[in-house]
């Protein structure tokens, strides 16, 4: 079995509409899966829920999620927290409010290892330094001391992949890690989480609205629309050419500087039109 | 082709609170180091560059929301670059803004139809609801939208009514500051395609502010390269993307993830 591996999982707005509906998806060992699909598709939704931190309102209702073979939704909140802050990490999308502004950077990274994983002080910041050398940091001694502010977009999100990494997770969710960094900073960032990656191991569900980072960085890809997968391939066949309307459509309207006479086709109302029903079919 | 917009070794510097000193006034910090480039009449000119590279800066100084501290814009033959608010007001007709953000640049509390209006009532104009009619058409949004909410619409729709806004007093010039990047690819095609109809059909002078190279090549003529305030490089786009001349245009192409993965991406 895949490590992580989502079973029909379905989650709910209290008392509202389903947010997910059913969606089943499997991470293997030193996978890398892209999530992909508009906003309001689900897709942040879906690392929020593997990882437990589902906002207060929303609810699973069904289905389930294994990590390493264990079934999450079968343990007491307080065995899940501690088998998911053991095997999994989250690389989140705007590193300057994932880090505590009033702290410094040393013990944010090291807090996890201490708190979760119960290193003392000295290991967890030997690790650390590793880590920040690891993820290409010049002066780690000096960023270590340093607080967020003093330190650019893309250092902070060095930093985040170095946490992410630090407890050697099994699974890491990538939620959107580069959407706020330039083209430049990004490419840098999205070859060095390829690279920790690959060294680790780790299986990686990467989270992405950008169908460019997908056929760069993911070996595989669930396409989501309405809280629904709506087709799940390789990247390699996908770019091929997609099975499903609607993920054709979400390539056609994307548009590239090497191809600038083609004509760019925003998704028909058609195909909106059929997923709508598809997913309004799909009971949650 | 006529030059709308003549700018002339353009600076501009703004305070640097984070080094000023306790007593006394904070040190400049130069934002904008002399740029000189032209608008001509017509056409459709991409500014791009990375985050500080002052590209923002750089559209708020030709629409003087920023006055600059050295050098010269011209609009149509007149010198811009210090005029005050009261002599700038009839010109402001002329220079008309799309913003990035819809949600905070729509006024929340008022209908469409309201905000479409408004800069026609300040400017002046009779037969405003008509206008406000025309800008809907033009911009294809059905005319039952001008009793909705902003909160009501999609954020392409939005983005539309920013669009209708800008178009409705008939301005020469157009600046649309990342008017995509808070897009679906979806949205984003419709609104690209859109603005290329307006460009066509209107005879729209447009400057287009972005950080992705894909949506410039597809949309501008020609392409201005920014890097910390000043301009590396200045040509037309298809010449641009062929062979760039300067490292940092190279640099930035060659980062673009194209949705390729046969792409070659060291």
């Amino acid at each position: 079995m895949s490590f992580l591996s989502v079973r029909n999982l379905s989650v709910h707005l209290r008392g509202g509409p389903p947010l997910l509906r059913r969606v089943s998806l499997e991470v293997a060992a030193g996978e890398v899966r892209g999530l992909v699909g508009e906003s309001g598709a689900g897709k942040s939704m879906i690392g929020k829920a593997i990882l437990g931190i589902l906002p207060d309102a929303v609810k699973v209702t069904g289905g389930q999620i294994f990590l390493g073979g264990t079934d999450l939704m079968a343990l007491a909140p307080k065995d899940r927290r501690r088998l998911i802050g053991a095997t999994a990490a989250l690389i989140p999308q705007d590193p300057l409010t994932a880090l505590n502004p009033s702290r410094r950077i040393g013990g944010q990274i090291t807090d996890r290892l201490v708190d979760i994983l119960g290193w003392d002080r000295t290991r967890a910041d030997t690790r650390a330094l590793d880590l920040l050398a690891e993820v290409q940091i010049p002066d780690p001694d000096r960023v270590l001391r340093s607080y967020p502010h003093e330190l650019s977009g893309g250092m902070r999100q060095r930093i985040l992949i170095a946490s992410a990494f630090a407890a050697e997770p099994k699974l890491i969710v990538a939620d959107e890690p580069t959407t706020a960094l330039d083209v430049t900073v990004q490419k840098q960032i999205l070859r060095l989480i390829a690279a920790m990656q690959a060294r680790h191991g780790t299986a990686l569900l990467f989270v992405t609205h950008d169908l460019g980072v997908v056929s760069k960085v993911c070996r595989t890809l669930s396409v989501l629309y309405g809280g629904m997968v709506v087709e799940d391939t390789t990247v390699r066949d996908f770019f091929r050419g997609p099975a499903h309307p609607y993920s054709a459509a979400l390539l056609a309207a994307t548009p590239r500087y090497n191809d600038p006479g083609a004509s760019l086709i925003p998704v028909p109302d058609a195909v909106i039109d059929a997923v709508r029903a598809e997913a309004g079919a799909r009971h949650a | 082709m006529r030059d709308l917009y003549r700018v002339e070794n353009l600076r501009l510097t703004v305070a640097d609170m984070t080094r000023k000193p306790l007593f006394g006034p904070a040190p400049r910090l130069e934002i904008l180091k002399g740029l000189s480039f032209t608008i001509q009449k017509g056409s459709v000119v991409g500014i791009v560059g990375g985050s500080g590279s002052g590209k923002s800066t750089l559209g708020r100084a030709l629409v003087r929301l920023l006055e600059p501290s050295g050098g010269a814009i011209r609009f149509g033959g007149t010198d811009i670059t210090h005029l005050d608010e009261a002599t700038l007001r009839p010109l402001r007709r002329r220079f008309q803004m799309i913003f990035q953000d819809p949600m905070s640049s729509l006024n929340p509390r008022h209908r469409i139809a309201t905000i479409i209006a408004e800069p026609l009532r300040l400017h002046g104009f009779t037969g405003i609801d008509a206008a406000v009619a025309r800008a809907l058409d033009h911009v294809g949004l059905p005319q039952v939208m001008s009793t909705r909410y902003p909160h009501e619409l999609s954020g392409g729709q939005r983005q539309r009514v920013g669009i209708a806004r800008a178009i409705a007093v008939e301005p020469d010039f157009i600046l649309a500051d990342e008017i995509v990047s808070g897009l679906d690819v979806s949205s984003q095609a419709q609104v690209l395609n859109l603005l290329e109809r307006l460009v066509r059909e209107l005879g729209l002078t447009l400057a287009f502010i972005s950080h992705d190279l894909s949506v410039i090549r597809r949309l501008c003529a020609r392409t201005i390269v920014l890097k910390r305030g000043e301009v590396v490089e200045d040509r037309d786009t298809a010449a641009l993307f062929a062979t760039p001349h300067a490292r940092y245009t190279r640099e930035l192409l060659d980062a673009i993830p194209l949705p390729d993965p046969d792409q070659p991406w060291d």
